[in-house]
Formats: structure tokens, sequence, C-alpha cells
């Protein structure tokens, strides 16, 4: 059995759990956890929205920090790495730019608003579509992993100055009032669900980047046996 | 073994040099602006925007857009002919020839703005009354920084095939708070606040510069390895 087999059934195993997991969550939110008052079943969509946005901020980090120590060791397993958390947190960050205005519609009343953390969210997703379309653009294995960990870098350091410009920028326009997360103590069943839901996402993320990682490593494999019998 | 600064200028210069003979990206650049100014006049309703809303928007959307033409270009000319590999032999450190294509393509945006800010002022029928210390002071403090991330993904761009439209989608995230602090600025400059208003502002600008030159210094050598 190869090595990267090896590492795509553990991901697997850990992937399966994860989706057990968030069935567990699904029933959780519904049954368990009481309807908030003030948002109504519309609330139910923060057990998925708020552990993706950690699952896709947790891969957007890791990213910037790997490829930051990629440019220092050019360990090849690190620039394996970033690449399937880049892509692993832009599906994450898809969820959660999609659960977001699903929510933000009934309570905020509107789909979007250009709020502090929002922008960067989206910032984050614009980021890693970026990153991943130089990845694919790039043939030589070298060049990609150089150039890639340069954006993943920048990109992690852009991420404070993105957020101190929309706070600026936003504190000449005040939101309105309706426009403004309500977050009160919330009671321990909510608490309780969210934490379990935390966790599982975070399973989720480690199952997908070891199943990514491991068909990134079969494919360098094929593409290294390949180039040894030519 | 001549000195970095040397090397420096020497390398800056060939650039300037090269493009001063053909002046085909500079000439480009200058009528891209002109366009975009000319698009942004019709691009609204006269009789409801007065021009002076738009007015420091396009000022940086012109701006920036015009700059991001120098980037790709900037390598273009070290693929021609395998120009690179020569720099490679030569005893030019990776330092040297990121601040020599830095200054080349910094002079190159500068140019741009001398021309693009009097056309702007010309066909927006704005001055900058007293606030022009303040605005020139603004547009070089933003244009150094961008530059910088500027030419860290022009030399990793023009690896792939759609060069040009690669450097947007990598440079367009990195552009927008330069940009945001910049309008601000311009918009509290032009409405004749005082300077001390906006010190916050150029702080940002400053501390973007100081992290994106030196980072842009350091990631440099890993995009030159082979």
């Amino acid at each position: 059995m190869t090595k990267a087999l090896r590492i795509i059934r553990r991901g697997g195993v850990l992937t399966v759990l994860g989706l057990l997991g968030l069935v567990a969550v699904y029933i959780l939110a519904l049954v368990y956890t009481p309807t908030e008052v003030r948002q109504g079943l519309a609330q139910k969509i923060f057990y998925v929205h708020a552990p993706a946005a950690w699952a896709a901020l947790m891969a957007f980090s890791l990213v910037g920090i790997v490829s930051g120590l990629y440019l220092w060791l050019r360990d090849e397993r690190l620039d394996r790495f970033a690449a399937s958390s880049a892509e692993v947190g832009l599906v994450f960050s898809v969820i959660m730019l999609t659960t977001g205005p699903i929510w933000g519609k009934p309570v905020w009343g509107t789909w979007w608003t250009w709020d502090a953390r929002l922008t960067l969210t989206l910032f984050l997703f614009f980021l890693f579509v970026g990153y991943l379309a130089l990845r694919a653009a790039l043939e030589d294995p070298g060049e990609r992993g150089r150039f890639a960990a340069v954006v993943g870098l920048l990109g992690l350091v852009l991420v404070p100055f993105v957020h101190l410009s929309v706070y600026l920028f936003r504190t000449l326009h005040p939101q309105p009032v309706l426009v403004k997360p309500s977050a009160p103590s919330m009671p321990p069943e909510m608490l309780r669900t969210l934490l379990i839901s935390f966790g599982v996402f975070t399973l989720l993320y480690l199952g997908f980047v070891m199943v990514r990682y491991g068909l990134q490593l079969a494919t360098d494999e094929a593409a290294r046996e390949a180039h040894d019998a030519g | 073994m001549i000195s970095w600064l040397r090397q420096v200028m020497l390398l800056a210069g060939k650039d300037l040099r090269i493009e001063w003979r053909s002046r085909t990206a500079l000439l480009s650049a200058v009528v891209f602006a002109s366009l975009v100014l000319v698009i942004f006049v019709f691009a609204r309703d006269p009789a409801t925007v007065p021009t002076s809303a738009l007015a420091p928007s396009v000022l940086w959307i012109t701006v920036t857009l015009a700059s991001t033409l120098t980037f790709t270009r900037a390598f273009a000319l070290e693929l021609d002919q395998g120009a690179i590999d020569g720099l490679r032999l030569s005893p030019v450190t990776p330092g040297a020839l990121f601040t020599g294509k830095y200054l080349a393509n910094l002079a190159f945006v500068f140019t741009v703005e001398v021309v693009a800010v009097p056309l702007f002022l010309l066909f927006f029928n704005t001055t900058f009354g007293s606030a022009w210390p303040g605005i020139l002071g603004t547009l070089v403090l933003a244009t150094v920084g961008f530059v910088a991330v500027g030419t860290v993904f022009g030399a990793m761009a023009i690896r792939t095939r759609f060069a040009d439209l690669m450097l947007l989608i990598l440079l367009l995230p990195f552009l927008v708070p330069p940009l945001m602090v910049a309008v601000q600025a311009t918009v509290r400059l032009l409405a004749a606040r005082p300077l001390s208003e906006i010190a916050g502002w150029l702080r940002f600008l400053l501390i973007y510069d100081i992290v994106f030159l030196t980072l842009g210094a350091l990631v440099f050598p890993a995009i030159l390895d082979e």
C-alpha cells in the first residue's frame, strides 16, 4: 500500500466521521436548541455558518503560515499541504458566503452589506481564488510552489490592512441600526451545539485536506515515475 | 564587484532606456488613462451626478488601472531572447534586481500620473486648490506601496499564459486597501479639511509601503530561483 493511499484512506475515515457529526449537528440544531426569539428559525443557519467561517479562516491562516515556511525550508510536503488547504478553504469560504446572505436577508433585511467582517471574508475568497488560479496556470512544480507561497504569504499579510481600511471606511458610513448583529448571551443548548459544530467542521477540514493531500502526493509520484520511465 | 546601489541604478536605467527608445508602453498607458477618464465622464447622468461627486474615485481608479499596465511589461523585457538568464549569470543580487525593477516601475507609474492628473483636472473641470500638497503626498504614498506589490506579482504573472489577466486577479485585492484609503483622504482634502484629519490614513499608507516593500525584497529571490 502506497503512502498516498494510506493518507487518503485516513482522510476518508475522518471525512465520514465529520459528515456523521454534521448530521448530528443538524439534528441538535433543529431539535435540541431553542428557537431564537427575534430571528426565529433563520438563526439555525448560524450552526453551519460560523463553523464554516472558522474552517475557512483556519485554512487561510495555515496557507499563509505554511507558505512562509515553504519559502524558508523548501520542503515539498509544505507546498502540497498549502495547496490542499487552499482548495478546502475555498469550499468552506463558499459555504460561508452563501449561508451568510441566506441568513442576512430575513434578519438584517439585506443580502449583503459592506460590514468589516463580510468584506474581509469576501477578500479571503478572492485571495483563495487568485492563489489557486496561479497554481493552475503554472506547469513547473518548483515554480508553482514558490510563486504560490509568495501569494499565500503576502495574502496573510494583507488581511490586517483590509480589516483596518474597511474599519476606517465604515466609521465614515455608520451602518443602519437594523444591520447590527444581535448577540445576547447564548442559552447553553445553543453554545453546546455551536461548539460541537466547530469541532465537526475542524474534523471535516482535516479529512478533506488529508484526502486532497494524498491525491496530490499520488499525482506527484505518478508524474515522477512517468518522468523517470521517459 | 560593483556596489549594490550602482547595480540598482544600472538595472533601473536599462529598463527606462529600453522604454524610452520605443515609448510604446508609456504612450499606451497614457492613452489608456485618458480613455478611462473620458469613459467616466460619459458613464454618468450629467443631470443628477456632478463630476465633483465622482472626482476622487475617478482619479484613483484611473491611476491604479493605468499603472497595472507596467508590471508585466517590466519582466516581458527579460523573457525576450532569454535576457533573464543573462541577468541571473551576472553578479547582480536578487535584491538589486528587485529594487532596480521597482524603481523603473515607479518612474513609469509616476510619469503616467504626471500626465493623467492634469488631464483629470481638465476633464473634470476641477482644481486641487490649496489641497494639492496633501493630494500629491497621498498619491506618492499610495503609489510607492502598490508598485512594490505589482513588481512582485508582475514577475510571477509573466510566467503564465494569460499574464495580464493573472496579474489583475492577483493584484486587485492588494490594491483595494490603499485605494480605499487614498480615496477617503482625497475626499477630505478636496473638501478643504485640515491635514491633521487625514494623518491616520497617511500613516496607514506609509505602513503599507514599508511592509510590502520589505516583503517584496524578501520574497523576490524565491521568484528568480531556478
